[in-house]
């Protein structure tokens, strides 16, 4: 096919104050291509797209559609060119059917028909090959299920420039090799995809043609074909890489944390913990797998005594007493007058583990700052371990009053899991803890679990990337629709089992409800 | 040629104050054009007036002390629960209802000992009486999660009904629907006169309680946990503060500086009591409070600039023979560029340079 430009920039650039997040990026996107847009996080690859759908505005360089410049100053201004964005995060009305969602907004020439909008959406759906009832209700749908309303969402307007954000990250791998499927019926059929991804084996199963970006710049584009995941792991990061994970066989393992029979229902009365049950060992990493609110946040934070259960026990064995403790329904306080030595790096790190307003020091403060009877605080030792830890972890950072909002989100990672370990846990849990981290902060973060593991801690690891919860784990708990639907061998599966096991109660549901409405 | 807005990076110190500077010369060059036009009056002669009003002679002077000590405590009565994101717009009922308690000692106790424990009475009773009427809004906040903002707005109103109601009833004479300076003769349960000034011993204790409230918030364990609620209650919640206390315990303090602001007022100022004692002071603190991003120590400034420009103003339209409106057009003018100024220290405005291709 001759290659004809759908959208080229040039030399586009965009700065936040000092920081410079694009610097001179040109790039094109041909009809009937798809480009991977390669590169670690704060490489300035969602910035860049943000720039094309217009939430951003570049500070220098052009924009070209079809070889003509153009201006974007807003969303509205990309739906004129053609432009559709589907962000990472979806933006649904969950009370609205697929059909309602796509529509809104709309004003289309003549008098409104929702049924007329369904055939078209069907049409779309039959013709790249998306499984949907446009009359379901956003809160009845999966992940996947939601993505295809947010893709169809821009074909509707007539997009033919489609970006995707990050499509694979909530995805199984088996849904990721349907989404792929559609992208390249899409393709034949003419349209230009930008496909953001850190996913190396994904960029190679899908594009045409990569662009790699580094730090805010513009490193080169390769055609897929002529490349592998070394080279283009070296052109991201711009080193050498080693993409291997050391396991050791656990030693002396012994059971520390006996969670059994754990129901919870949230406020709105859903049922997300559904009887999950299983042990974590002293000495290995238990891996938790699952689509993304399966009921791994809400296991976590019960466990850390942050939500009241309605049922079941948490059972802890104490390494020092070698009494049983039932930590069910404690409070964070009363869990740690009990000499339970418990870390928790949450999903949520500067909503949650840390404060993002206030400096390293401070931070390292939170769990310490109650020691000793003085009505003043202490800032001697937490600013001892803020540097012993900004060194290290080679935390890059002005200094230790540095705010740590403002400090990347590796950087923001390696304070958190820092102060979690020097408090020298038994039970350490750590939910999703590479997210956004770049390629050589994940594997100090590996690593440091690893060293965890070695010392004696029960590792509790939450993963959302399936090659590494293989790698890395021990035993791996998959959930699914809060239920623990396998307990495996890390050394002895495959991500493709896993993947299965993550859907099992949902497809299961599915089944159920179809065969109730036939009776 | 356009403009886009872009966010900036932190100031340092000197240039965000210059831009604070800046915005309240812009104010008053924009009141300067606004009395010009409105009056016809000379605007520096105007100015003149203003500096004059507030430092003009020895007594100007005092009471310019006095009113910054004033709007000062009560701004420092809010700054804790505002650090804790707890949005106490109550303070004008809370200092109300301490000043109350304190009037109502001097009129049943007046008699009945002698000024120094009397006056160790009033402050515990003012303290009590703020406090419980923040503590009310607080307990409903942290039992059940209701807005604040509406509780504390809504009981000012219900203390400023109660003292109009006791004003009424223990009105003197009888029927005048006014109490009158209480203990005119024994000055029971008014402040000694410390060094020949009246208002000295007001401007010493809010002195004291700046710097204690500046170690307070900075250095005790206390305000690191009010700064933990403050910023994320679910951080709080994770390294296990008792968050509902943190809430009761801040507004308490917040609730008693409030009663000792009334306090100040009713035994060190006025030695009355109306429904207008506080003035509205509850509700300018909160401005204080924010302009000085809750440090103490710069809340001397900003409490100074507010009290400055309302003798300055109301300086202006007794000698010029202009009304009490004057005076606030002109304050209102000059605030709105301060608090306008907030918006350059955060973001600045760009011009678009399109073709940077030649570059």
């Amino acid at each position: 096919m001759a290659e004809v430009p759908a959208i080229e920039l040039i030399n586009i650039t965009k700065t936040f104050g000092e920081v410079v997040a694009n610097k001179d990026i040109c790039l094109t996107v041909n009809r009937g291509e798809i480009l991977s847009i390669l590169g670690e996080n704060g490489s300035g690859k969602t910035t860049l797209m943000n720039m094309i759908s217009g939430i951003y505005y570049p500070d220098y360089g052009e924009i070209k559609i079809d070889g003509k410049a153009v201006e974007i100053r807003s969303p509205k201004d990309a739906f004129k060119h053609k432009i559709g964005m589907i962000h990472q995060h979806f933006k649904l009305v969950d009370v609205f059917s697929a059909a309602e969602n796509i529509v809104l907004g709309l004003k289309e020439e003549g008098r409104f028909s929702l049924a007329k909008s369904i055939t078209k959406i069907e049409a779309i759906a039959s013709l790249y090959g998306f499984e949907i009832d446009p009359k379901k209700k956003i809160y009845d749908m999966s992940v996947s299920e939601k993505q295809a309303v947010e893709i169809i969402k821009v074909l509707y307007r007539g997009a033919d420039i489609l970006i995707l954000d990050e499509p694979t990250a909530v995805l199984t791998p088996q849904e990721t090799q349907r989404l792929f499927s559609i992208l390249r019926r899409m393709k034949k059929d003419g349209k230009a995809i930008i496909i953001i991804t850190h996913k190396l084996h994904e960029v190679v199963a899908i594009s045409d043609r990569v662009s790699v970006l580094r730090k805010g710049e513009y490193v080169g584009t390769l055609k897929t074909k002529e490349t592998n995941e070394l080279e283009l792991t070296e052109m991201m990061v711009g080193k050498k890489v080693d993409l291997n994970i050391e396991r050791k066989e656990p030693v002396n393992t012994k059971d520390r944390l006996i969670v059994a029979g754990l129901r919870y229902k949230n406020r709105e009365g859903v049922k997300v913990l559904r009887n999950v049950s299983f042990t974590a060992k002293a000495g290995e990493i238990l891996g938790i797998a699952g689509i993304a609110g399966s009921g791994q946040r809400e296991l976590l934070e019960a466990i850390a005594g942050l939500r009241r259960l309605d049922s079941g026990e948490i059972i802890y064995n104490n390494p020092k007493t070698e009494l049983q403790e039932d930590l069910r329904n404690k409070t964070p306080m009363e869990i740690r007058e009990l000499g339970v030595r418990l870390s928790f790096v949450p999903e949520d790190r500067l909503g949650m583990g840390l404060v993002g307003n206030m400096d390293i020091i401070d931070n390292m403060m939170l769990r310490s700052y109650r020691k000793g009877k003085s009505a003043f605080l202490e800032r001697k030792a937490p600013k001892d371990l803020a540097e012993q830890i900004i060194e290290e972890l080679e935390v890059v950072t002005p200094n230790a009053s540095t705010p740590v909002r403002r400090l990347s989100g590796g950087n923001v990672q390696k304070v958190l899991v820092g102060r979690e370990i020097a408090a020298s846990p038994t039970v350490l849990m750590a939910a999703y803890p590479v997210r956004g981290l770049d390629i050589n902060s994940s594997y100090t973060i590996y690593n440091l679990l690893n060293k965890q593991k070695e010392n004696g801690v029960a590792v509790i690891f939450v993963g959302e990337d399936l090659d590494v919860l293989v790698e890395l784990c021990d035993r791996i708990v998959v959930l699914s629709s809060g239920k623990v639907s396998g307990i495996i061998d890390g050394r002895n599966t495959t991500k493709e089992e896993i993947g299965l096991l993550m859907t099992k109660e949902f497809t299961e549901d599915k089944k159920k409800k179809k065969g109730g409405t036939k009776e | 040629m356009r403009f886009h807005i872009v966010k900036r990076d932190q100031l340092v110190w000197w240039k965000s104050w210059g831009v604070r500077i800046l915005s309240v010369i812009v104010g008053l060059l924009v009141s300067a054009l606004v009395t010009v036009v409105l009056t016809g009056d000379n605007p520096i002669q105007v100015f003149a007036t203003m500096v004059d009003g507030a430092f003009g002679t020895e007594r100007r002077l005092w009471t310019l002390g006095q009113g910054i000590a004033i709007l000062l405590c009560i701004s420092l009565a809010v700054t804790p629960a505002f650090k804790m994101r707890f949005w106490n717009i109550g303070a004008e009922g809370q200092a109300l209802m301490g000043g109350f308690a304190a009037a109502t000692c001097m009129l049943f106790l007046g008699d009945k000992m002698p000024t120094g424990i009397l006056l160790c009475v009033i402050a515990v009773s003012s303290i009590l009486a703020g406090a419980i009427w923040a503590l009310i809004p607080a307990y409903f906040k942290a039992r059940f999660g209701t807005n604040e903002t509406l509780f504390t707005l809504m009981m000012n109103y219900i203390a400023i009904q109660i003292i109009s109601f006791f004003v009424y009833k223990w009105s003197n004479p009888v029927g005048s629907g006014k109490i009158g300076v209480i203990n005119p003769d024994t000055r029971a349960g008014w402040f000694p006169i410390i060094a020949g000034k009246t208002y000295l011993l007001n401007i010493l204790i809010v002195a004291v309680l700046t710097i204690a409230m500046f170690i307070y918030l900075k250095y005790s364990k206390h305000g690191y946990e009010i700064a933990v609620v403050g910023e994320s209650e679910n951080t709080a919640r994770y390294i296990g503060i008792d968050v509902k206390r943190v809430i009761l315990r801040t507004m308490f303090l917040s609730g008693a500086l409030c009663g000792i602001t009334g306090f100040l007022l009713v035994c060190g100022t006025d030695h009355t009591i109306t429904r207008e004692t506080i003035a509205g002071r509850g509700f300018t603190a909160i401005m204080v409070s924010w302009l000085a991003k809750f440090n103490p120590i710069f809340m001397i400034i900003t409490s100074f600039l507010l009290v400055f420009f309302e003798k300055g103003a109301t300086q202006i339209s007794t000698q010029f023979g202009l009304n009490d409106s004057f005076s606030e057009i002109i304050t209102g003018i000059i605030i709105f560029f301060i608090i306008g100024s907030e918006f350059f220290l955060n973001y600045k405005l760009k011009r678009d340079e399109k073709k940077g291709v030649a570059k």
